[in-house]
């Protein structure tokens, strides 16, 4: 049995603790009136900042005698109190969906296993079917935080308020999928379902230590097979749903893959990063090099399907240029042009090159140092996929967006490490333990 | 003086991988195995360094990925730089999106192809080349060892190489 360790407690508890400092200061800052907001542009185009200035004078023209011209300044304003407001909301939502979707993540690589009966990873079971302990929690937080969008407090979701829709033809088209009672009915089920099955599998997989037959092994298979199915109709969904529809008049059809993309390989990247810790305190001595290795793969191979679905994606719409689907692209490559093309260096071009040594896969902190790059490149991407839709240009990373990446990361260890301390590391009576016992490659 | 050396035929790939760590051990140079199929860790007991193959077909794989950008760099922007239902033909970067698919087919069609050949060239195989077959039962179900015979009593050498095994020793002058 593991036992976290004091000091991964306390770090954990000092992230958290950090963290909801800087997430309290994000709403604190936050301004909660237009005239704050007002006074914040001002105070910023003094600094120079070209686009608050051209906002200013708007509004000193505004006031000489051009109605029109004063509505315009008022919408301007509006807008961006309501970037400005979105902006400590967005930056919690963000981590928040990046860390639950890496356990979901965990628990789908180990339903994968399961199924195609690999030989190689059962001595990494109780690694992955940890770290998805923090699913429930994690869900939990992404449902109240959705509740709390749709009372209004936010306008991370510009469909969910009813005086936007009365303006706007697209979302009202779409108002039969995109409908408060109906989109908490998706979330709930959707959330129950998954946390439902981690249970099951990890229920069965724990009683299977205990019992001399195959039958809870068989069950957990067929149970995985279904996990499966139902999962990749269920993530596309989330993916519409959580994320697309921020940016309500835009469509996608591989989102959900691409989602998927993100979310898989940082997973597998978090199960390779735990194993290597726990092996390094000693606690996972039959886990070898090739296991590692293994894994490593996995992070390369992943690296690059997120690449060719990013591409495919981003290249349609360049291609074709239609402009209904390229404002999508056309604001996150001027608003957000570094971090945009960035992602794709830190994603793609790091595991690749670092990665495709056969050697290098085995060496543990050159997979630690990549697993950091991609764990990093693809908190950015759930930042690109979430940010320029709710704040726009009003983004930065400071404060609130460090505070609220500290508080679920601190969270996620404590759930995940908890999670692998409740269960024994190795499972008994696998029928595959032997063989990952002596993998080797 | 006529070189000598020593062929000893097994029937099985495990007597094969232990008559090949027996005679390493006992120092005896083995010249050549001749297998139906790859025996997996072979190599390792025999001592024969890791390939490098992979590593030129990185490097295939770089030249593949230099070529097709010059090419369409040079055809596309430096030479007749036409506006193509509006595409930016102005830089390289601009249009780029649009040479990625064939800069990763090209990349890949090097790294391939040139390994392949590589490989070939490596390993001397061609057309209408002559086969170099000791025994043709190699290629159905036995596993032959080369030793030379070097400073060795071909008769205790012998008797060493039945002792591991061997089905049957002959000996060959070459």
């Amino acid at each position: 049995m593991y036992k976290m360790s004091n000091k991964l407690r306390l770090s954990a508890i000092i992230f958290m603790v950090v963290g909801v400092l800087g997430i309290a200061y994000g709403f604190w800052q936050a301004p909660s009136s237009k005239a704050e907001a007002k006074e914040l542009l001002e105070h910023k185009a003094e600094h120079g900042d070209s686009h608050a200035e051209t906002a200013n004078t708007h509004q000193v023209e505004g006031q000489s005698s051009n109605r029109a011209e004063e509505a315009h300044s008022d919408e301007h304003l509006e807008h961006a109190y309501h970037q400005m407001q979105n902006r400590p909301w967005s930056a919690v939502f963000v981590p928040m969906l990046f860390f639950f979707l890496i356990a979901v993540g965990a628990l789908v690589f180990y339903a994968i296993q399961n199924v195609s009966q690999a030989g190689w990873s059962p001595l990494l079971f109780r690694v992955m079917q940890g770290i998805s302990n923090y699913m429930l929690p994690g869900g939990i937080l992404i449902f109240l935080f959705l509740i709390l969008s749709s009372l209004q407090l936010n306008h991370l979701y510009i469909w969910m308020d009813p005086e936007t829709v009365a303006h706007d033809e697209v979302i009202q088209e779409k108002s039969a999928y995109l409908n408060i009672p109906f989109f908490f009915i998706r979330s709930a089920i959707i959330l129950f379902t998954w946390s439902f099955f981690r249970h099951l599998l990890v229920k069965n997989s724990v009683k299977q230590d205990d019992e001399l037959n195959l039958n809870l092994y068989k069950k957990n298979v067929k149970l995985s097979i279904a996990f499966l199915a139902i999962f990749i109709i269920t993530e596309a969904i989330v993916s519409w749903d959580w994320i697309m529809s921020i940016d309500t008049h835009w469509f996608s059809t591989l989102f959900g893959w691409f989602v998927f993309a993100s979310m898989f390989v940082s997973a597998i990247t978090t199960i390779a990063l735990v194993s290597i810790y726990l092996k390094s305190k000693g606690l996972l001595e039959q886990v070898n090099d090739s296991h590692i290795h293994d894994l490593a793969k996995f992070m390369f191979a992943f690296s690059i399907f997120w690449t060719y679905l990013w591409f495919s994606q981003f290249m349609l719409i360049w291609y074709a240029n239609m402009p209904e689907e390229a404002v999508y692209f056309v604001s996150r490559i001027e608003n957000y042009k570094l971090m945009f093309f960035g992602i794709v260096a830190i994603n793609f071009v790091g595991p690749v090159l670092i990665l495709m040594n056969s050697d290098f896969k085995r060496i543990n902190w050159l997979v630690v140092l990549t697993g950091i790059l991609i764990l990093v490149g693809h908190y950015f991407n759930f930042f690109l996929l979430i940010m320029p839709g709710t704040v726009g240009d009003a983004w930065a990373i400071g404060i609130p967006e460090i505070g609220s990446l500290l508080f679920f990361l601190g969270l996620f260890i404590w759930f995940a490490f908890k999670g692998i301390s409740k269960l024994p590391l190795v499972p008994k009576n696998s029928p595959f333990l032997k063989e990952s016992q002596q993998y080797h490659y | 003086m006529a070189n000598y050396t020593l062929q000893a035929l097994y029937e099985d790939d495990d007597h094969l991988m232990k008559a090949v760590k027996e005679t390493r051990s006992a120092h005896h140079h083995i010249e050549e195995v001749f297998t139906p199929f790859p025996v997996h860790g072979l190599d390792k007991v025999a001592g024969l360094k890791p390939t490098r193959i992979a590593i030129t077909s990185f490097m295939y794989g770089v030249l593949g990925l230099g070529v097709a950008v010059w090419m369409m760099n040079f055809i596309m922007i430096d030479d007749w730089p036409r506006n193509i239902g509006g595409k930016p033909s102005f830089t390289f970067f601009q249009n780029m999106p649009a040479f990625i698919p064939i800069m990763f087919e090209l990349t890949v069609f090097f790294a391939t192809h040139l390994m392949v050949i590589t490989f070939y060239m490596r390993s001397k195989i061609w057309p209408f080349k002559k086969a170099e077959n000791p025994d043709p039962r190699t290629t159905d179900d036995h596993f032959l060892m080369e030793v030379s015979r070097e400073k060795n009593n071909v008769q205790s050498l012998a008797e060493f190489l039945q002792a591991t095994g061997a089905k049957e020793v002959t000996l060959k002058q070459s």
